[in-house]
């Protein structure tokens, strides 16, 4: 299911945008990891930040949590400075790993976040409660297993009630029940109307969770558009046979076969399309094509396909 | 400060995010660490009761006390060291945890998370202080009535160098066990600053070399009600002079380690 921008998440914060990123750059000594991304989130949106690893994803979510600062470019966050914007509850984050103290309870852990932002304890059980994760609040956190640790950095998240919800890399070791009852949570809490921006390199969570999709690959933004593109991206699959003399013609011919796409390497051919059972049903029936293989792009050549950047070099490279 | 943005009122705490809760917090999590409570209540006591309530001690006039009165005072000197100490190193625990990185996500300010360590570090340093000295008036030792507040007080205000002493090596080590270095270290330091056998009693080159050790005023200062013996400024300046250093050297790393951004 894809979360859609309604009326409601659109009035809850006017006009400014949640987040506005304008040229940012960061670089680490010759390393770039972040090369120019200029981006405007607007409040309700879900985002998928979505890239294969070292992508840049982490060190942008750092510049806008304000735990880095850009090296060139602003980053704005509710029109404010992100240290300020963190500082206020405006945002908040459920990084990938780490920042949990073991030998507090999974409740104080949750207090603490609580009275550091001056809230009621009242909010503790809410908090707790909406992660899913009310019944083991007495448990230490060094006893928890990976996905209750993320729930617990979940419900620390939410504890200032946050404009804006950040998660890197949210479900990064965890099981598929754990990722699926976690998305659950979240899903549950941006109906609500929050904006919510998360990084995976999980092309189908990016389809199922979010409105918006953002590629980012070599620091850069390479594309930016709604989940349904990121669908049709993935759902493009490419039939490969082995067949005597094959004539490219021929084959871009077939019906539903990309003909700008078709390949023909001796006596091996990779036909891309979107209908590939009737490509295969084709090549069964009127050629003498076998060893039939149909197999789906993984996000990389999705990545590919959509940008047409194929030489593996891209300009954000360091090299 | 207010936001227009948002429907509920959004404002900063005061004092940098320092409060009684966090305060409470931690400290619960402190008293449950069974390592903390060994090392800083029950092993300067023991200490004491070994090396400090034998009979002969007991006799033994000092002052206006007895020897195990003073050896209870050196005890309550380490075992506030100790807690202050590793009071101040659990920066290195929360920063190997990612737990500093976690409060960077917070309004707590770098400074009110110091404050609250150092807060911290000085109430278990108390309670070390008192512990040792209700062990000590149970098993023996004698000290003027005016002396057991002053003594005590002293021991445990001088340890706030060791508060920063801890901070500045809980930011220097990146280790997560750093009071498995750091206890053998204090010893050491005990030793040379005479808190475990008088420096005058081990030769005249000791002796001096003691006075320049960061253990020797603290001890020096804490046991002068029952003494008022020994060069007091020489103390003072002693103290003095490590706790600038170790604040220095805290400080240093500390805008290190907030500027690594």
């Amino acid at each position: 299911m894809t979360l859609i921008a309604d009326e409601d998440r659109a009035a809850r914060g006017v006009t400014q945008p949640a987040v506005d990123l304008d040229g940012v750059v960061k670089r680490f000594g010759p390393v770039t990891a972040v090369d120019g991304i200029s981006l405007r989130i607007r409040p309700g949106e879900v985002v998928a930040l979505l890239g294969p690893n070292g992508a840049g994803k982490t060190s942008t979510v750092d510049m806008v949590l304000g735990l880095s600062r850009p090296t060139a470019g602003s980053v704005r966050v509710y029109g404010r400075a992100p240290q300020e914007a963190v500082a206020l509850g405006l945002v908040s984050a459920v990084m990938q790993t780490g920042g949990l103290l073991r030998d507090y309870t999974v409740a104080e852990t949750v207090r603490l976040t609580a009275v550091l932002f001056g809230r009621p304890v009242s909010v503790v059980r809410e908090a707790l409660e909406r992660a899913g994760i009310g019944d083991i609040g007495g448990r230490m956190v060094g006893k928890c297993s990976g996905g209750q640790q993320q729930r617990l950095r979940f419900a620390m998240a939410l504890v200032p009630d946050p404009e804006l919800l950040i998660l890197d890399e949210p479900t990064t070791g965890m099981d598929v029940a754990g990722r699926h009852d976690f998305w659950q949570a979240i899903r549950q809490d941006a109906r609500a109307g929050r904006t919510v921006i998360f990084a995976t390199h999980y092309l189908e969570e990016a389809d199922a969770y979010a409105d918006r999709v953002v590629f980012v690959r070599r620091g850069r933004v390479v594309a930016d558009g709604t989940a349904a593109q990121v669908k049709a991206l993935a759902s493009g699959r490419t039939v490969r046979a082995t067949m005597s003399r094959p004539d490219r013609t021929a084959l871009a011919g077939i019906p539903g076969v990309d003909p700008a796409r078709v390949e023909v390497r001796g006596d091996t051919v990779w036909l891309p399309g979107r209908d590939t059972d009737a490509i295969a049903r084709h090549l069964l029936n009127h050629t003498d094509a076998r060893d039939l293989e149909i197999t789906s792009r993984n996000l990389e050549q999705a990545f590919l396909a959509l940008t047409g950047d194929d030489d593996g070099t891209g300009p954000g490279s360091p090299r | 400060m207010t936001t227009t943005t948002t429907p509920a009122a959004r404002t900063l705490p005061g004092f940098g995010g320092f409060t009684l809760g966090m305060l409470a917090l931690e400290l619960r999590r402190t008293v449950r660490n069974r390592r903390t409570v060994v090392f800083t209540l029950i092993l300067p006591a023991a200490f004491f009761l070994l090396f400090g309530a034998n009979s002969s001690y007991r006799q033994e006039r000092i002052g206006q006390g007895n020897v195990t009165g003073y050896v209870l005072i050196s005890m309550a000197v380490y075992g506030a060291m100790l807690a202050t100490t590793s009071g101040g190193a659990m920066v290195s625990v929360e920063r190997a945890a990612g737990w500093s990185r976690q409060l960077r996500l917070t309004p707590l300010k770098p400074a009110a998370y110091i404050a609250v360590k150092l807060v911290l570090a000085m109430i278990v340093g108390a309670v070390s202080v008192i512990v040792a000295f209700v062990v000590g008036a149970v098993a023996g030792a004698q000290l003027p009535a005016s002396a057991w507040l002053a003594c005590g007080l002293l021991a445990w205000g001088c340890a706030l160098v060791f508060a920063a002493f801890g901070l500045f090596m809980g930011y220097l080590l990146p280790s997560e066990n750093v009071m498995q270095i750091l206890g053998p270290v204090l010893a050491v330091l005990s030793f040379a600053g005479g808190l475990f056998v008088p420096v005058d009693q081990l030769g005249h080159i000791f002796a001096t070399a003691a006075t320049f050790t960061p253990v020797y005023g603290v001890g020096e200062i804490a046991r002068y009600p029952l003494t008022h013996a020994g060069n007091l400024w020489l103390a003072a300046l002693n103290v003095v002079v490590w706790t600038g250093v170790f604040a220095l050297g805290a400080t240093w790393r500390f805008r290190r380690d907030t500027a690594r951004v």
